[in-house]
């Protein structure tokens, strides 16, 4: 069957169901708002903090496939741009008495003016050697957030306690939904905002390069620049969710961005599905929900299975869904749309 | 990937979403104390860096079940669940609003670690659950005014500290001490508090006072100046492999101090058999429970009945970890809380109980050491005793001493 993006595009949209997918996904689309608005008044708070926390991890992980999804380059090291998201709003909101809200933007550009920095030396890095360059950001983030001088802003090994926001009164929610509508938009908007990125011409400039930067720079595209960048805007994303985290778990220590919060980021990505922006949504709820699942599934047999667990669960979807689970919705849709196209 | 595409995929995969969120849907509310049980809540780290102690939730559920074996507390049987957190702080917030939101646990007992506990300080205390028995050597634990639903259960560190200031006080002819220090608000607050132990002395005493950073590669220097100070007392509050470098460096190097060495790092096996155990003989330190391993509690009743338990409810679990002793002395703290409060088990009454303990004894506690709390007062244990390292084991000398 013919599926490069011409076959798609000449032919009208192809049906499902008697319905063709366009009306389907504009159906679709109202529907999953509709279900994202009403989501917390169907649950109790704890299941809506999950759900904020995952929506959290959707937008990191969103920042780490634009640079390893869309750009072709590595990185082991993002949980130290969420850190330095995380550690901006804390300190912002504890030493300064900022409002919350306000601190997201400031721990975007500091965390964009690191990426960018980091992005530098990145370029003389390809795959693995990069790969390993950005673990070694990963395993000193901790120990760096320990260290003496800094101890006054960063409250050392004991962390910092980050005042937990209120509604409003004039909502009328509940202190969880409220973090949830406002988590809930910022993911929305960076969401928009990175799908036209990545549809426009510095997103195929991106492309470009990661499929082939030596055509790419012979086309005229700045590649040190865009790559550049790239790590920036890729920072600047983990850095508000580090921020957004900071004030909805309620604290911040050396110990909540270990190196095992980068591995998780970059699970995210992967079972998502590397370069597609909303299978950041699937790697989000795949973060927090299956080490959970895991944990009750193991916790039958022995505690410290869970983990075993885990991995078995990740080798199956790496095994059986290669495109993440955001292209096998994608195949389950062309594959029940396409025999109505073909008779069409 | 085209213009369409995000069009095309977004939704599909928003509704594929919701299946997910559906399985996060609330479960059926569960009361945490009902006429024949009660829930209780607990948080270890059964994986990640910490896992090492994971064992003391699982020792913790062990001693439960012999307890119901027995016929529960009060004719009510517990239910223990407990969960993983990988010594993660933001983790621990999901757990803990887990075992409370959903779970419904009466209380929350024996979480472990400082930054774990400090992330979930504020919610215990605005929700109102009993957060007993936090294991942490940390005094925040200890704020009845100012967070009146937390406690902490083992000796803190500013107890510790006391101890050897008071013995080096009493039985130390001038002494002149050399103090070496983790540069972080571990090791500060522990020699903030030894200071205010010696009391207005301090400034004479402390001859030298050297600090390290955790990053340091090694902390010879600082040995060799703390010799070169002619102290004859030597306080290390060195960890792991930096209390192993002190032990061997002073010894090399010929100094021969009064050694007193932090509790957390006084483990033979992890500390003291790497530096040299001829290097190590003479180190003072202070403890509270008995050590499993130790001969001289080979007949006591306590170490029998721990054996026996360990024997039925925890085959599996390792005899010569002192945490598993520390697991059951917790238990039974418990256990006593709620005999106490009787059949009000409001979490008001289970706090008030916990906030009135008399010379309470408990298995695996050295003779001597009993737990006391009042209102004002949430450090349960305050006794240590001191014990010297001969080379073999750690052996006990002189009282206990209290700082009630």
């Amino acid at each position: 069957m013919p599926q490069s993006d011409l076959a798609r595009r000449s032919p009208p949209d192809p049906k499902l169901f008697g319905l063709r997918l366009s009306r389907w996904n504009r159906t679709m689309l109202a529907l999953g708002l509709l279900a994202i608005v009403a989501a917390p008044h169907l649950m109790e708070d704890f299941s809506v903090f999950q759900l904020t926390k995952a929506a959290i991890y959707a937008i990191a992980i969103l920042g780490l496939n634009l640079l390893t999804g869309f750009n072709g380059q590595f990185s082991l090291g993002h949980g130290a741009f969420y850190a330095v998201g995380a550690y901006t709003s804390a300190i912002l909101m504890t030493s300064f008495g900022m409002h919350y809200a306000l601190t997201i933007p400031v721990a975007a550009l500091v965390a964009f003016v690191i990426g960018f920095g980091f992005g530098f030396p990145a370029l003389r890095l390809e795959g693995l050697y990069l790969a390993l360059a950005t673990f070694a950001l990963a395993v000193a983030a901790p120990q760096l957030l320990k260290f003496s001088a800094l101890e006054d802003f960063t409250g050392g090994v004991q962390g910092i306690v980050v005042p937990r926001p209120q509604a409003p009164a004039w909502t009328g929610l509940s202190d969880d939904a409220w973090l949830y509508y406002f988590t809930v938009a910022w993911m929305l908007a960076l969401f928009v905002l990175a799908a036209n990125l990545v549809n426009a011409r510095p997103g195929r400039a991106m492309k470009a390069i990661r499929d082939n930067p030596i055509a790419a720079s012979a086309m005229g595209i700045n590649t040190p620049l865009y790559k550049t960048l790239t790590f920036g805007v890729s920072a600047a994303y983990t850095g508000v969710a580090g921020a957004i985290s900071a004030f909805v778990v309620g604290f911040v220590a050396p110990d909540s961005f270990t190196f095992f919060l980068s591995v998780a980021l970059l699970v995210g990505v992967v079972v998502g599905g590397i370069g597609s922006v909303t299978g950041a949504i699937f790697g989000g709820l795949f973060v927090l929900y299956v080490p959970n699942f895991a944990e009750e599934f193991a916790g039958v047999f022995s505690k410290g299975l869970s983990w075993a667990a885990y991995g078995t669960i990740l080798i199956a979807i790496v095994y059986l869904m290669p495109s993440g689970l955001a292209g096998l919705v994608r195949w389950l849709v062309m594959r029940a749309a396409q025999p109505r196209q073909t008779g069409d | 990937m085209k213009r369409s595409s995000f069009a095309f995929r977004c939704p599909l995969s928003l509704v594929a979403g919701l299946g997910m969120v559906a399985l996060a849907s609330p479960l059926a509310a569960q009361e945490g104390v009902t006429e024949t049980s009660i829930k209780i809540g607990n948080i270890v780290p059964y994986s990640g860096s910490a896992s090492a102690y994971g064992n003391i939730g699982e020792a913790g559920a062990a001693c439960f079940e012999m307890i119901n074996d027995k016929g529960g507390i009060n004719g009510r049987t517990v239910e223990f669940v407990t969960l993983d957190d990988s010594y993660s702080p933001p983790k621990t917030v999901e757990q803990t609003r887990k075992l409370v939101e959903r779970e419904r646990v009466a209380l929350l007992f024996n979480i472990l670690g400082t930054p774990t506990n400090s992330a979930i300080h504020e919610y215990v205390n605005q929700r109102g659950v009993p957060h007993l028995f936090v294991i942490s050597g940390h005094q925040k634990w200890g704020q009845p005014d100012k967070y009146p639903w937390s406690m902490g259960w083992q000796p803190t560190n500013a107890a510790e500290a006391g101890v050897y200031a008071a013995y080096i006080k009493s039985n130390v002819d001038n002494p002149k001490i050399g103090v070496l220090y983790q540069n972080d608000d571990y090791g500060k607050e522990w020699y903030d508090e030894f200071r205010k132990g010696l009391g207005d002395a301090a400034d004479d005493m402390i001859v030298a006072a050297e600090p390290y950073e955790s990053a340091d590669p090694s902390i010879d220097s600082q040995v060799v100046k703390l010799a070169s100070s002619d102290a004859n007392v030597f306080l290390n509050i060195s960890l792991s492999k930096f209390a192993t470098q002190s032990i061997r460096k002073a010894d090399e190097i010929g100094w021969k101090p009064l050694h007193f060495l932090n509790s957390v790092s006084a483990s033979v096996g992890s500390i003291l058999e790497p530096a040299g155990l001829d290097k190590s003989e003479g180190i003072i330190t202070a403890v509270y429970l008995k050590d499993p391993t130790d001969p001289q509690f080979a007949d006591d009743a306590d170490r029998k009945e721990w054996d026996a338990w360990m024997d039925k409810y925890y085959p599996e679990g390792d005899k010569t970890n002192v945490f598993n002793g520390y697991a059951y002395a917790a238990c039974h703290t418990l256990a006593h809380v709620l005999e106490q409060a009787g059949d009000d088990l409001s979490r008001e009454s289970i706090m008030r109980s916990a906030a009135n303990i008399e010379d309470l004894e408990v298995p695996m506690l050295l003779p001597g050491v009993k737990i006391n709390t009042a209102p004002d007062d949430f450090y349960p244990i305050e006794s240590m005793q001191l014990v010297r390292f001969n080379g073999q084991t750690f052996e006990r000398f002189g009282e206990v001493v209290s700082l009630d």
